[in-house]
Order: C-alpha cells, then structure tokens, then sequence
C-alpha cells in the first residue's frame, strides 16, 4: 500500500507534528520504503493466531484503594515550562 | 595502578581490604572522563556537570560499597537532569528516583552525576541520533559505538565508566555491548523494573547492566532485579542469587544454533568469530546442534510496526505543557493557539528519527489501517514467541551472533533508516518473545574491530546465560583486551 504525502501531512497533524515542507518529501520517502518492507508480513497467513500484546501471563494487577504518598504541587510543577501558581499554564483555550 | 581500569568486582576486593576507599575510585575515574570524553562524547551535558559522582556515605557492609555506576539518559535520576538526548527534554530534572536508581542507592552504589548518551529516546542504533551529537566507538574513533544505549557502552569500553546501566527495546544494550566490546544483558521482561525507565515501547523496554565481565553483570542484576509494585509489569517471581551461575561448567548444556541467523547479510569475519565461539563452547562439554525458528525473516518488520505503534502513544506526553521544551512563538496559525503550540513544540523539539517513528506509529494505528498493520503484527509476534517455545522445550539456549556486522562508520547509515534498522535484527527477537539474552565479546575483525556472540534463554533463565557466558569468558581472552585512547 502507497502512502501518499498527503496521508503523511494528515497522519503528522494527527501526532500533533509540525513538518516544514522539506521534511514532509523526505519523510514520505521513507515512510513508504519502510512500509514496503513491513508488507512482506502478508505473505503469512495469520486468520487463526491469536495476537500477543502481553509476551508473559500477567492479568489485571490491583492494589487496596489506599492513600499513597504523592508528589508535592511544588516538584510536580517544578518542571513547567510555563506556570502561575498551582497550574500549568497553555495557551488560551477558549476564545 | 589506575583503579578506573578495574572491574567492579575488583575493586570490591581493594575496597573491602581498605587498600582502597571509594573516593579513590571516584577521583580515578573523573581524571579519567577528563581526559579521554572529550574523544569519545559517552557523556553528555559535560559542559554543565561537574564530574563529581555522587558520594553517598557508603556502609562497609553494602554490596556495591560506593563504587559509581553510569546511568543512561532515559532512566530518571532524582533532580539529576534525565533528557533521553533529546530537545524536547531540555532541563528535565526528574522529580523522583526510578527503581532501579533507588535500589542502586540502597546498595550503595554513588550514581555518577554525568548521564550517558543514546539515540534520542532510544531511537535508533548508532548513537547518531542524540540532539547532542554522536557518541564514538573507543576501539575506532571514526565508528558508531552501536546504540541506542552507545554511551554507556563506549563509556564500559572505554574505562570511562566502571559499570553502567542501559535499556534494550529492540537490541539497545546487547548491539552496542557488541561494537564496543563489552557485555551487555538484557533482562526477562518485567525481571527488572521499568518505573522510572522513560518509557519507548512498554511491551519491549527492559533496563539491563552494561558491564566489563560476566561477574559485574550478574552483581548488578543482583541488585536490580525483583517485583516493583510501581511496574504492574514487573514480575512476582524471586532472585536468585546470580552470582552462584558463575563458575559453573557447561558440561551437558543443549545449545541450539538457529540456521536463519546464519544467511546472507552476516558479515563474513562475525561470521568466523562466531563459529571459532561455538567450537570453543563445544570443547568445553556443550551440545550443539542445529535448529530452525523459522519466522526470524519477520521480527525486523513486526517490531517496526509493535515498537513505533506504542512509541507513538508513549510520546504523547511530550506536548509543551509539563516539562521540557516549549516553542513559545506559534507559527502554523490555521488551528487553535494550543494546537499550535503542540504540533510546534514536537515539530521542533523531536529529531528526525523520533518524527519518523511517532507517524509510523499512529499511521499503524489509525482507523482503516489497524488490522492490516498493527493487529498483524501481534499475531506474527505470537508465531516468533511459539519458535523459541519450541526450541527451549529441547535446549538450555540458543547462541547466535549479536549483531550482523562489526562497528559501521559514522554516517555510514542514518541517511537510510531501512538498513539501520537491520542492524537489530539478530536481538530483536528477544524483546518480541520477551527471553533474556546477553551480548560477550567474542573475537576481533581485522580491523580490531570486536565481536559480540549473543546467548539466549527462556524467560527467567538469566542464570543460564551467567553459566554459559562465564564459562565462555573464562577460557577465552577477549573481554581482557582494551581499546588504547
């Protein structure tokens, strides 16, 4: 399957990824190098494999629903790139 | 003598006879990093650091005694910057420990407050993909030391490091343990801990100790290893005590050689070395014999759809708003400010490998392409976990070379993603099948280039590896040899 440039523009916005257009050419390239190889996987046929997501035998883990410690507000906002007070701080959100 | 040419294990000896204290050690080792980084780039951030391992009060009677140990720049290091080489991580200083870090603590261990390099968020496998520029191979100045973890390999290799600890995804300890020399294991998954680890792919990642001999591996994983309520993924299973795998013969072991690891694309002179390797296990009292896994051709292709799919989830969280780089002034005006914020921050924040690999990753998983790609590939990866099944219902572990070439020049591959990618293919499989698998120097090109040969086992048979790895060590020369710098 060919993956167009234009897929590759939807599929950035959709990563949120700004590309500058130099960078859109040569990733679609490659993205649809990349995809050629990976489709030798359809020469198998896999109708009745079961997929694995979980390599070992691991079923839900739960814990008591107890207080734990917690990180401060201070260590947790310390990292911010912008900040007031106890919040993160974005671009305005609604106009 | 030069303490920072010793082994951890050596040391141990010096340091419990008080011939030596720790803050020897960590003298040694800054006059050291001093003298050669500024040639082989292993650390980053050298420039802001001050080289100073960080000293806890080591007790006498704790296992690592205030030796240090290199950290990679993706496991979190409490308010020690952890930026996974990366832009968009700029200034992260983690608010809290990873486990691991924790349990190195607790057993004193002094963590070096110089990170190690690596491919940006483990992207790759040369090293070549860090925001702060490549890493150099200690044995050949103008090679890649492998990656992604290459910085804490070229440091082992390099004497700038007396252990180190990495983290494989796709080969990312055992490959660049096999370009510089050194010995690389990465763990059964969920065997260690991944909190704290920044995560790439999380069915995949495992952290593992990057060391000069068999001994130091199995003292680290010592440490390291064990069930983490933190990582629902981190197994219920006990430690045992893997320094009792050392010294044990192979007398007997059922060694399993896979053909398909033996075709074409396998470097000649890896080759040899690595047939010179399986003689030389044969004369020490193993079986060999030959088998098939027969899906190998697909793990290169299914872990490119598994390992982008959830790196592509994973780096989500890198957006602008909590931590690391912002870009301030939006340019892309045709959305809302916040998007804007969001695609400008990633589209100038991630490099190029990480760009290609996060819309690889949601193109495998987007609406339409889903079956096709991503549901796919877990059904392949079934078939490649049922090939090991098989074989280790028969076999103690299967030896295979690590990686099919020795070192490539710098710049040799990262203009074409495809045929780096290839570079993983023989250490792939191991993450896909989540067995533990360990890269020990085996022999040198022509060019003095080394060598690695990878021994794999069932899930939870590390000490398996330590006996065969050990034994191997023990009868050959090679992990004595070091680069000259």
């Amino acid at each position: 399957m060919a993956i167009t440039k234009e897929t590759v523009e939807y599929v950035a916005h959709l990563a949120r990824i700004q590309l500058e257009e130099h960078e859109l050419e040569k990733l679609s390239a490659q993205l649809k190098s990349i995809l050629d190889f990976i489709d030798q996987l359809k020469k198998l046929e896999v109708s009745n494999i079961k997929p694995t997501s979980h390599i070992l035998p691991i079923n839900n883990v739960l814990r008591e629903d107890t207080r734990g410690e917690s990180l401060a507000v201070e260590k947790t906002l310390m990292n911010a790139p912008r900040k007031e007070g106890n919040f993160f701080v974005v671009p305005k959100v609604i106009e | 003598m030069e303490l920072y040419k010793l082994t951890g294990h050596e040391l141990l000896k010096k340091l419990s006879s008080k011939e030596i204290t720790s803050e020897d050690i960590s003298l040694a080792l800054k006059k050291r990093i001093k003298e050669t980084d500024p040639r082989v780039k292993a650390y980053v951030r050298t420039d802001k650091s001050g080289t100073e391992a960080k000293r806890i009060e080591a007790r006498d009677n704790s296992a690592l005694k205030g030796i240090p140990v290199s950290i990679k720049d993706n496991i979190c290091t409490d308010g020690l910057n952890t930026e996974c080489s990366s832009r968009i991580l700029t200034g992260f200083k983690p608010p809290y420990d990873a486990t691991v870090i924790k349990k190195l603590k607790v057993s004193g261990a002094s963590i070096l407050d110089l990170k190690t390099n690596m491919d940006e968020f483990a992207f790759g496998s040369s090293t070549e993909n860090s925001f702060f520029g490549p890493t150099r191979n200690p044995w050949n100045l103008e090679c890649v030391p492998g990656g992604s973890s290459g910085g804490s390999a070229a440091a082992v290799a390099s004497d700038e490091a007396i252990m180190a600890l990495g983290s494989d995804t796709g080969g990312s300890i055992r490959q660049p343990a096999s370009f510089c020399g050194v010995v690389g294991l990465k763990p059964t998954y969920g065997r260690v801990s991944r909190y704290g680890l920044i995560a790439f792919a999380s069915s995949l990642d495992q952290i593992g100790p990057i060391t000069k001999d068999t001994e130091d591996s199995a003292l680290l994983m010592n440490i390291i290893s064990g069930h983490d309520p933190f990582d629902s993924t981190s197994a219920c299973v006990d430690v045992p005590d893997y320094t009792k795998s050392l010294g044990m013969d192979i007398k007997g072991l059922k060694i399993a050689i896979p053909k398909e690891y033996f075709v074409e694309g396998l470097d000649p002179q890896v080759k040899s070395s690595i047939e010179e390797a399986i003689n030389e296990l044969k004369k020490l009292g193993a079986e060999i014999k030959e088998v098939s896994l027969p899906h190998s051709e697909y793990a290169v292709p299914v872990y490119y759809i598994i390992a982008t799919a959830e790196a592509s989830s994973n780096l989500a969280r890198f957006d602008g708003v909590q931590y690391g780089f912002r870009a301030e002034d939006s340019r892309s005006k045709d959305e809302s400010k916040l998007i804007s914020m969001y695609k400008d921050t990633r589209g100038q924040g991630f490099g190029q490998e990480a760009k290609r690999r996060i819309i690889l990753g949601t193109f495998v998983l987007s609406h339409g392409y889903y079956d096709a790609y991503y549901l796919r590939a877990l059904k392949v990866r079934t078939l490649i976990k049922e090939d090991f099944d098989a074989v280790f219902k028969e076999f103690d572990c299967i030896v295979t070379p690590t990686a099919p070439t020795a070192a490539f020049k710098i710049g040799e591959k990262i203009e074409d993603p495809l045929r780096m990618y290839l570079s993983d293919i023989y250490t792939i499989s191991a993450n896909l099948s989540g067995i533990p698998a360990i890269s020990v120097p085996c022999g040198f090109t022509k060019n003095d280039l080394p060598v690695g040969l990878q021994i794999l086992a069932k899930p939870f048979g590390e000490e398996t590896l330590f006996r065969v790895a050990h034994t191997y060590e023990q009868n050959t020369p090679w992990h004595k040899r070091r680069p000259t710098l």
